[in-house]
């Protein structure tokens, strides 16, 4: 178990970086706490594999330093920094048994044989794994195959942290759904500091206490899913975040007052004053209504998601998506639009206006 | 230009891959295949295309018995889960390839492909080699080049599966758009309900080499015709029960019950509740009560999957909003039984409750 | 429209079919033909039925040259393919040097075989040979043309320097596609290098080295060209192989009926053996 804290990390996987792009990861500098689920949510090539494999020590960083509980271990191996690391691929010892697979960390460690024979059936009744202890790891499928993964980081005692690369990619998705409520209960049960590296925000979001949220080799926005959901940072997180994701409106700004095409808006946040560039206005579709007085809109489209449906209207020019439930009737046509003033927020250049550049 | 199966069935060796199969499917739609992993979803699609051969039975295109046909004569495309695309061509020339082969004119390959780059948004990487590009442009590519020949029959085989999650939604808005044509018949694998819903047309639930169901999107979500076709039709999945029915009132195997008034004779039942029926809080009068113990809560941002257990069953409640449970607390759930579905022993749904009619 | 179709797609096979005919299936025939027959000259022939055959399989000569074939090909194995795993594992991953090395490990194997045999016959001669004086120089009574241990000293080293290139080839093959995953994880769980090697890449070798394996076998219990054009078979008839004794009995003697019977059964030793080996190597389904 260990506090873990990234200073002043940047990555380039070029000898000679020279322009911004050049930088896998620009600075960062991130600090979690002993024990925690957190989650690294961003889409592909933002950075994440790249990050989770510096705090594993299976990259060198560029630049900065990682320290587990202060103790700097930038200069060590993976092996040395008492990390587990699960893959997106299942990773087993093909020619051994599940037992053997389970004990091979414990084996190369030198733990006494029945030590290890505790311990192994202890993690294999929390993985679920007990039954096929004599088989060939070879013949379980791949998410019996992803279990002895996580149950060799599981085994051992001293594991500072146990870091998920895209475990469940290779899963079928019925058994995803099963999987990753077992990785949350072993959260649980063994709290240990784990860290997941996702591109899937359902993923992320139901098993992280605080998501880390990367865009381009930057941390956009940590928090609980909780505050990315309600108060996204920047226009990147909202859209990511939510499914189907923010909607953004260009707006204008009269007093620090939203205003779309002569309506005034009530936001949670206010502009500064005088303010320039781009101004957006960001309502998330869960907090759009239908109601007798507001926005003018016609609506184009509705889609079924089953125990919603997801109606696309057109807004004084704009597109908008909100959710209708699935048992209310929605009539075509004209309808009136209200934001709910509490989660409209007012985006300068991307950033909520009033925390720019706050990751 | 109807794609008609008529009792296409297919075996390898003593096994039965695809039970014997009648199906229609009317162009101008997305005809959607659904089902888990290793239902048969893949080889139903290449006995379609022609690329095997069936067992027994015919396949049938425009009237016409195709099933002897090699799949070049045929006219059809194909679109997979992994982005193929030939590696040494650049995109210009891998959307060309099927017009090079037709022996079309220079001057109309150019035009089509930059046609079929547009609706794409793929224009600006014609001149770059597919490994330069990333996961969904070179899905878009593959998908330019079914396009670009006009088939009569587009096969797509999960073709979101390998992309991150924000790029699969934003593909999948695009799909109708790009695909559903009055004289083209379409037809779409995937693993995941809520793109079935969301993609509309018809669809065809498969488990296990059958297929279960076959009908309007909407009419499978709402009246699924079985126990199989509710199970895979549901994402989470749904809370299934071994019921009796006795006098107007309904009991769960151990001590819960309600009162029913759907005419429903006496007797034993399978019940299915889907998952945002049961909620930690009272929302409609005709919830009845479930004490249960939560074993897992999963807390996304906007909406939180807890499981439980009651009676002797395991259940998955989800909900909007954020409700922390610690894991092991006695909590009481509240489910709205008006909107349970009801199985015979055959697994025949004979009532489906409060469902929506489907127009 | 149909059937036509599958029709001519038979022509197509036709030429193809003639030429197997003529090159393989007849002169095969034959061969069985001459091993059932026997002849007092004349080109009278009459039935001897299994007559050949037993007495080829009770000849101490036939005895004799299957032993040394048996221990020509064991040697070779035990020491090609630990050899040739030893130094794929050795070779570069990446970068400029992985082209240099294949290269270099291809080299031997592009050379004819009776070259190769010319090569190692004088590389061995005691006194104007570099290998045979060197190696006489340093004090070794080396002769290959006198002593029976030099031959097959000789023989086999030359096959070694020939072969091991192909399981090089083959087992680097297997190894590179293995992904980086596997070592990461074995890193993490603290694996030694001896571990990563029995556990991983051994394992995940398993097919190419099958391949390897048999190959090898298969070609070295034919080979012909290389030890005749080094020893000649002897001093003697020590390094005698089944295929050059075959030789001298259908072509130096004439017999063509032992002649005839001994390829079949050299033949039906190298079908039984591949095929016992083939389905013990491939009996576990992940196969």
């Amino acid at each position: 178990m260990a506090r873990i804290s990234l200073v002043g990390l940047k990555h380039s996987y070029l000898a000679h970086p020279a322009a911004p792009d050049d930088w896998a990861l620009k600075e960062l500098n991130l600090e979690w706490q002993d024990g925690g689920a957190y989650a690294l949510l961003g889409p592909s090539g933002c950075g994440k594999t790249t990050l989770l494999n510096i705090i594993s020590g299976l990259l060198q960083p560029s630049h900065g330093e990682v320290l587990f509980d202060g103790r700097d271990v930038t200069p060590l191996p993976p092996e040395k920094r008492q990390i587990a690391q699960v893959f997106q691929f299942p990773v087993v010892y093909d020619t051994m048994t599940v037992f053997d697979n389970l004990a091979f960390p414990l084996r190369n460690r030198g733990v006494p044989e029945t030590e290890v024979r505790t311990r192994v059936q202890q993690i294999a009744e929390m993985t679920e794994l007990s039954a096929t202890l004599k088989k060939r790891a070879s013949g379980l499928s791949a998410d019996g195959k992803q279990k002895i993964s996580l149950g060799r980081g599981l085994v051992r005692e001293d594991v500072n942290a146990i870091l998920f690369d895209e475990p469940l990619t290779v899963i079928d998705p019925h058994l995803k759904f099963q999987l990753r409520s077992k990785l949350k209960e072993l959260h649980h049960r063994v709290p240990k500091t784990m860290i997941y590296v996702t591109h899937d925000q359902t993923e992320a979001l139901t098993f992280a206490d605080k998501v880390v949220v990367m865009n381009m080799g930057q941390v956009v926005q940590q928090g609980t899913p909780e505050e990315l959901f309600l108060t996204p940072h920047h226009t990147f997180v909202g859209h990511f975040i939510g499914s189907p994701g923010m909607n953004v409106l260009p707006c204008e700004i009269d007093n620090g007052n939203a205003v779309l095409k002569g309506h005034r808006i009530a936001t949670a946040n206010k502009a500064p004053a005088g303010i320039s560039g781009i101004l957006e206005l960001g309502v998330r579709p869960e907090f759009i209504h239908i109601s007798d007085t507001g926005l003018p809109a016609t609506v184009t489209g509705l889609s079924d998601a089953g125990r919603f449906r997801i109606a696309q209207v057109n807004c004084l020019g704009q597109t908008l998506k909100f959710l209708v439930s699935e048992d209310h009737p929605i009539a075509t046509g004209e309808v009136h639009l209200t934001f709910d003033p509490t989660h409209t927020h007012i985006y300068h250049n991307g950033w909520l206006a009033g925390q720019e550049g706050l990751a | 230009m109807t794609l008609e199966l008529k009792n296409v069935g297919k075996m390898l060796g003593a096994q039965t891959i695809i039970y014997p199969t009648n199906l229609v499917l009317e162009p101008g739609r997305f005809n959607i295949l659904l089902g888990t992993t290793l239902a048969g979803k893949t080889t139903l699609m290449t006995l379609m295309a022609g690329l095997e051969r069936p067992t027994e039975g015919t396949v049938w295109f425009n009237d016409r018995d195709v099933t002897h046909d090699a799949v070049q004569k045929r006219n059809v495309s194909m679109v997979y889960q992994q982005f193929i695309n030939y590696p040494n061509f650049t995109v210009f020339e891998n959307i060309a390839s099927p017009l090079r082969v037709a022996r079309m004119p220079e001057q109309e390959i150019r035009a089509r492909v930059t046609e079929m780059a547009e609706l794409l948004r793929i224009s600006t990487m014609l001149d770059r080699n597919p490994d330069e590009l990333s996961g969904g442009q070179q899905q878009r590519c593959a998908m330019a080049r079914a396009l670009v020949k006009d088939s009569d029959l587009i096969l797509l085989d999960e073709p979101l599966a390998n992309l991150d999650f924000k790029l699969r939604e934003e593909l999948r808005d695009e799909l109708p758009r790009l695909f559903a044509r009055r004289d083209r018949v379409v037809v779409y694998a995937t693993t995941e309900p809520t793109e079935a819903l969301l993609l509309g047309g018809w669809t065809a639930t498969m488990a296990q080499g059958r297929v279960t169901d076959f009908g309007p999107t909407e009419r499978l979500y709402r009246h699924p015709l079985n126990l199989t076709t509710a199970r895979v039709f549901s994402e989470p999945p749904m809370n299934v029960a071994e019921v009796r029915i006795e006098q107007g009132r309904c009991s769960l195997t151990d001590g819960l019950s309600w009162s029913i008034d759907n005419g429903l004779p006496d007797g034993s039942y399978t019940m299915g509740l889907r998952p945002h029926h049961v909620l930690p809080r009272p929302d409609t009068p005709s919830d009845i009560e479930i004490q249960g113990r939560v074993t897992v809560a999963e807390l996304g941002g906007a909406e939180s999957i807890i499981h439980f257990d009651a009676y002797g069953n395991s259940w998955v409640s989800l909900s909007h909003g954020v409700h922390p449970f610690a894991a092991g607390e006695l909590t009481t759930f509240h489910a709205d039984m008006s909107h349970c579905f009801y199985f015979d022993d055959t697994g025949r749904l004979v009532a489906s409750g409060k469902q929506r009619e489907v127009r | 429209m149909n059937k036509a179709v599958n029709q001519k797609a038979w022509f197509f096979v036709l030429p193809v079919l003639v030429l197997v005919a003529f090159n393989a299936i007849v002169p095969l025939m034959t061969v069985v033909n001459y091993s059932v027959q026997e002849t007092f000259g004349n080109n009278q022939f009459f039935w001897s039925g299994l007559t050949w055959f037993t007495d080829v399989l009770r000849s101490e000569r036939f005895h004799a040259s299957l032993t040394r074939q048996m221990i020509f090909t064991g040697s070779i194995l035990l020491i090609e393919v630990p050899l040739g795993v030893l130094i794929a594992l050795a070779m570069p991953r990446k970068g400029i040097w992985v082209s240099i090395c294949l290269v270099l490990m291809a080299m031997p194997l592009l050379i004819p075989w009776n070259v190769v045999g010319a090569m190692w016959n004088i590389f061995a001669l005691p006194n104007i040979g570099l290998m045979g004086k060197v190696l006489n120089d340093l004090g070794f009574d080396y002769n290959y043309t006198r002593q029976v241990g030099d031959a097959w000293f000789t023989l086999i080293l030359m096959d070694v320097w020939h072969w091991t290139s192909l399981v090089v080839l083959l087992a680097y093959a297997g190894l590179v596609s293995i992904p980086d995953a596997y070592y990461q994880a074995a890193k993490i769980d603290g694996a030694s290098r001896w571990a990563v090697l029995r556990f991983i890449q051994l394992p995940k070798m398993k097919r190419v080295l099958t391949i390897a394996i048999l190959l090898r076998f298969m070609d070295s219990f034919n080979i012909y060209t290389e030890p005749v054009v080094l020893t000649g078979g002897g001093p003697g008839n020590s390094t005698t192989l089944l295929s050059i004794d075959l030789v001298k009995i259908a072509l130096g003697q004439f017999d063509l009926g032992p002649a005839a019977a001994m390829s079949l059964i050299y033949f039906l030793v190298i079908l039984l053996l591949s095929w016992i080996f083939y389905a013990v190597m491939t009996r576990n389904e992940e196969w």
